[in-house]
C-alpha cells in the first residue's frame, strides 16, 4: 500500500461518507451482554501504537471479572491490513476486536455482513459526524472511532528566523491563513532567502493535504472513478508540481531519506497532523526549532485515524462489542492520548481539561491539547472515499514521484497517471 | 490316501500362490507405498492450489467477496494487454540475471577457497552461511537504508571519491542492481556451500595426477574443478533460477510503498500479482499471473533439462 503508515488514513477516514448519512437512523442495536458467565478472553488486534496501555486493558478486567483482553499488535498498518484480508477470505483466524486503518475502511465497507453492527444507545452521537459516517456501511455501524489526525502545519522556528521570516505560532498562522497559493507564495519567499532548506518536504504529502479537501476528488459517490476526468485533480497535479520545482525537498514521504532529511533541516514547514508529532519527534530527537501553528491552507483538514471492529466471525461478538465500545469511550481514548498521543475522534473529550490543558516540551510548549481541537472543528468537509480509492490514490502519487525524482515531466507523468487509471479496470 | 493326497495336493499349490501373491506384492508395491506419503502431501499442499488457482483465474474473483462470474481466458487477456505485466516480466528476468549470475560464479570461487587446506575450516565454512540465516526482511531494511538516494551510505562514500551520486529509488537500472545485491548478500553462501559439497566429491587422484603433469592451481580449477562439478552445478542453477524467478520480499522492502517504484522500476511478477490480488483484491487477475508465472518456470525448467541432457550426452561421449 502507498502510504501505509497513515500517511493518507486522512482520506480514508471519511471513506464511507455517503452510504454512511444513508445509514445512521437505520442501525438495530441488541442489548450488549457485556458480562460472560464463564471465564473468556478477548483478543485485541491493533497496530502500531494505539496507546492502549496494559493498565488500561487490566481496568477493564477488573470491572468484568470473567473477561481478559490479550492485546496483538502488528507493526504496521499494512501488516494488519494483509492480515486482515487474508482472514476475512479464509473465514477464520481474526481477532475478537481488530483496529483497522481508515486508509483500508473503504474496501472492508463493502464486506459490512462480515462485521458485527456496533450501533448502541451509548455510542450515538459520540463522534464527529464525519467520523461516524466513515465507519458505517450498509446501514451498520461496522467501526467505532479512535483517533483522528486534524492537520496544522509544523515549522522549523530556526530556518524560518534564518529567511527572515516570523517566527512565533500566532504569527505564522497568520503568515499562512490563506488558500494553497498563499501557502506556496510564502514558500517562493523562503526560498528567495537561500537558507539551503526547502519550503515543504514532499509534493506527495502536500498533495495528499489538498486532495483531502474535496468531496469528490477521485471518485462520485457511487464509486464511479472520475480522477482522470475532474478538473480539480489535474489543477492540483500541476500546481503542487509547480510549486515543488522549487519549494520542495523532494524526498518522498515514509522514506529513510525523508526521515534522515527531518533530522538534517532539509525542509522548514510539513502538513502535521496530530499523530505526525510523534514522528517529528522521533525522526528528529536533536533539532529543537519545531513549533506548530495553528492553521492549515484553505481552511481544515484530517489525515489519518483508525476505527475498532468486531468481525462477525469472533466466538464472543457480544462481549466484544461492549468491550469496543468501552474503549473507545471519551475517558479512555483520552488515556490513550496520554499514552500514545493518538487525538480523540470523541466530542466530549474535547471539553475534557486534559486534553484542553495538553502541552508538549517538544514543540516549545505548544498548547498541542487546545491546538487541535480547534483544527478538528476546522475540518469541513468529508472526502469521499470508495474501494477503488487506495489504488488511483496510489497511481496519483506514484505520478508526483516520477516528477519529484527528475525520472518524468509534469506532462508525461501525468499521461501516464491517466492511463494507470485506466488499467485500474 | 490318494485323495487325501490330491485334495492336499490342490489345496497348497492355492496357499502358496497367494503368500507368493502378497510377496509379489510387497516387492512391486511397497516402494510406491512408502514415497507415497510425499506425493499425497503434495496433492494436497502443491497439486490442489496450482489447480485450484487455475480454476480462480477463469473468474471473477475478490480476495473476500469470492468466487464470481466465469470470464474464461479474460482474466489472462487482460493482464497480458497490460504494459505493467510485460515491464514486470523484464524486470523479473533483469534482476534475476543481475543477481544469478554474479552469485554463482563468486560462489564457486568461494567454494574453492574454502575447499583449500585452511585452519579453522568450520568456522569459515559456517561464516559464509551466516547471511543466509539472516531474516530476509532484516536484510531489506538494512540495504534499503544504505542505498537511500540523498542520505544513504553508499551515496556518502561514492561522494567520497567524486562520484556522483546515483538515483538507487529512480534510475531502473542502478534500482535492480541494489535489489541484485541483496539477493546476493542471503545467497552466495548458501550455493558457495552446496558446490563446496560437489567439490568434495571430486576424487583427489585427477588434482594428483594434474599436478604430476605440472598443472597450476588455475588450469586444476578450469580443467579439473568446474567440468566435474557440473552436475552440482546444474543443481544450484535450477533452484536458483526458480527462486530469482519467484522474488519478492526484497523489491516488496526496497522502499515503503511496496508496490515497485513509481515507475514500476523494480515492479517483479511476485510483486505485480501481490498488488493485484492484495491492494486491487481481484483475485481473479491475481492468479492468471500466477499461472502464467507458472508457465514462465516450466519454460525455463525445460530449457535447463535440454542445456543438463546434452550436457549428460557430452559425458557419455568423453572417453
Amino acid at each position: 500500500m502507498k502510504f501505509s503508515r497513515r500517511t493518507t488514513a486522512a482520506a480514508a477516514i471519511a471513506g464511507a461518507a455517503a452510504f454512511a448519512i444513508i445509514a445512521t437512523g437505520c442501525s438495530a442495536s441488541t442489548a450488549p451482554a457485556a458480562d460472560s458467565s464463564k471465564p473468556i478472553t478477548l483478543t485485541l488486534a491493533t497496530f502500531n501504537n494505539f496507546g492502549y496501555s496494559d493498565a488500561l486493558l487490566a481496568s477493564y478486567h477488573k470491572l468484568h471479572p470473567n473477561i481478559t483482553v490479550v492485546q496483538n499488535k502488528a507493526a504496521t498498518s499494512d501488516a494488519a491490513q494483509t492480515n486482515m484480508f487474508t482472514k476475512l477470505a479464509a473465514g477464520s483466524g481474526l481477532g475478537d476486536i481488530e483496529a483497522v486503518d481508515g486508509d483500508w475502511m473503504p474496501k472492508l465497507r463493502q464486506y459490512s455482513s462480515k462485521f458485527v453492527d456496533l450501533a448502541s444507545a451509548d455510542n450515538k452521537g459520540r463522534y464527529s459526524a464525519w467520523k461516524t459516517a466513515g465507519g458505517t456501511a450498509a446501514g451498520k455501524v461496522i467501526g467505532l472511532g479512535t483517533d483522528i489526525g486534524p492537520e496544522a502545519i509544523c515549522y522549523r522556528s530556526d530556518l524560518l528566523a534564518k529567511a527572515g521570516l516570523p517566527t512565533a505560532p500566532a504569527d505564522v498562522a497568520k503568515l499562512l491563513t490563506g488558500d494553497w497559493d498563499n501557502y506556496f507564495a510564502v514558500g517562493d519567499k523562503f526560498t528567495a532567502a537561500k537558507t539551503g532548506a526547502a519550503w515543504f518536504d514532499s509534493a506527495g504529502a502536500t498533495f495528499q493535504g489538498l486532495a483531502n479537501q474535496y468531496k469528490n476528488f477521485y471518485e462520485k459517490n457511487d464509486g464511479t472513478v472520475i480522477a482522470t476526468s475532474n478538473p480539480d485533480v489535474k489543477k492540483a497535479f500541476y500546481s503542487v508540481l509547480t510549486a515543488s520545482k522549487t519549494s520542495s525537498s523532494h524526498l518522498a514521504e515514509w522514506t529513510n531519506d525523508w526521515a534522515s532529511g527531518m533530522a538534517n533541516g532539509a525542509y522548514a514547514t510539513m502538513l502535521c497532523p496530530a499523530w505526525m508529532l510523534g514522528v517529528i519527534a522521533g525522526d528528529s530527537p536533536k533539532v529543537t526549532g519545531w513549533n506548530i501553528a495553528s492553521v492549515f491552507p484553505n481552511g481544515g483538514g484530517n489525515w489519518g485515524g483508525s476505527y475498532l471492529t468486531v468481525p462477525a466471525q469472533g466466538k464472543h461478538t457480544a462481549e466484544a462489542k461492549a468491550f469496543a465500545d468501552w474503549l473507545t469511550a471519551p475517558a479512555q481514548q483520552i488515556s490513550a492520548f496520554k499514552t500514545a498521543g493518538t487525538f480523540p475522534s470523541q466530542v466530549a473529550a474535547y471539553t475534557d481539561p486534559t486534553l484542553t490543558g495538553a502541552t508538549n516540551e517538544f514543540f516549545n510548549n505548544a498548547a498541542i491539547g487546545q491546538i487541535f481541537i480547534d483544527r478538528a472543528k476546522a475540518v469541513k468537509v468529508t472526502p469521499f472515499k470508495g474501494v477503488k480509492y487506495s489504488a488511483v490514490m496510489t497511481a496519483v502519487q506514484n505520478g508526483l514521484t516520477r516528477v519529484e525524482s527528475g525520472s518524468q515531466s509534469i506532462d508525461d507523468s501525468w499521461t501516464q497517471v491517466v492511463s494507470d487509471i485506466k488499467a485500474l479496470g | 490316501m490318494t485323495t487325501t493326497t490330491l485334495r492336499r495336493v490342490d489345496r497348497s499349490p492355492r496357499r502358496i500362490a497367494f503368500s507368493q501373491t502378497l510377496g509379489r506384492w510387497d516387492i512391486k508395491f511397497s516402494p510406491y507405498l512408502y514415497i507415497s506419503p510425499f506425493f499425497l502431501l503434495f496433492a494436497v499442499v502443491g497439486l490442489f492450489p496450482l489447480l485450484y488457482t487455475g480454476w480462480v483465474s477463469l473468474h471473477a474473483w475478490d480476495l473476500i467477496g469470492g468466487q464470481g462470474d466465469f470470464v474464461g481466458l479474460d482474466n489472462f487477456a487482460f493482464v497480458l494487454s497490460q504494459a505493467t505485466f510485460w515491464k514486470a516480466l523484464g524486470n523479473t528476468f533483469s534482476i534475476f540475471l543481475l543477481s544469478a549470475v554474479p552469485q554463482i560464479a563468486v560462489a564457486i570461487v568461494i567454494a574453492a577457497v574454502l575447499d583449500q587446506n585452511l585452519r579453522g575450516k568450520t568456522f569459515w565454512r559456517m561464516g559464509v552461511l551466516i547471511p543466509y540465516i539472516i531474516m530476509p526482511v532484516a536484510v531489506a531494511l538494512i540495504f534499503s537504508n544504505l542505498y537511500g538516494d540523498r542520505y544513504g551510505l553508499v551515496n556518502t562514500l561514492l561522494g567520497h571519491i567524486g562520484v556522483p551520486a546515483i538515483q538507487w529509488h529512480s534510475n531502473p537500472l542502478a534500482s535492480q542492481l541494489a535489489i541484485a545485491t541483496m539477493v546476493n548478500f542471503r545467497w552466495t553462501g548458501y550455493n558457495a556451500l552446496i558446490l563446496l559439497a560437489g567439490m568434495q566429491a571430486i576424487s583427489r587422484d585427477y588434482y594428483e595426477a594434474a599436478e604430476i603433469d605440472g598443472a597450476g592451481p588455475v588450469r586444476r580449477f578450469f580443467s579439473i574443478t568446474v567440468p566435474q562439478l557440473r552436475p552440482t552445478l546444474i543443481f544450484v542453477i535450477i533452484t536458483a533460477t526458480i527462486g530469482g524467478l519467484q522474488i519478492f520480499d526484497e523489491p516488496k522492502l526496497f522502499d515503503q510503498t511496496g508496490t515497485g517504484g513509481a515507475n514500476g522500476q523494480w515492479l517483479t511478477l511476485t510483486l505485480y500479482l501481490y498488488n493485484l490480488g492484495w491492494t486491487q483484491l481481484n483475485f481473479g487477475r491475481a492468479s492468471a499471473v500466477a499461472w502464467l508465472l507458472f508457465l514462465v518456470i516450466v519454460i525455463i525448467g525445460l530449457v535447463n533439462l535440454a542445456i543438463t541432457r546434452l550436457i549428460a550426452s557430452n559425458e557419455g561421449v568423453r572417453p
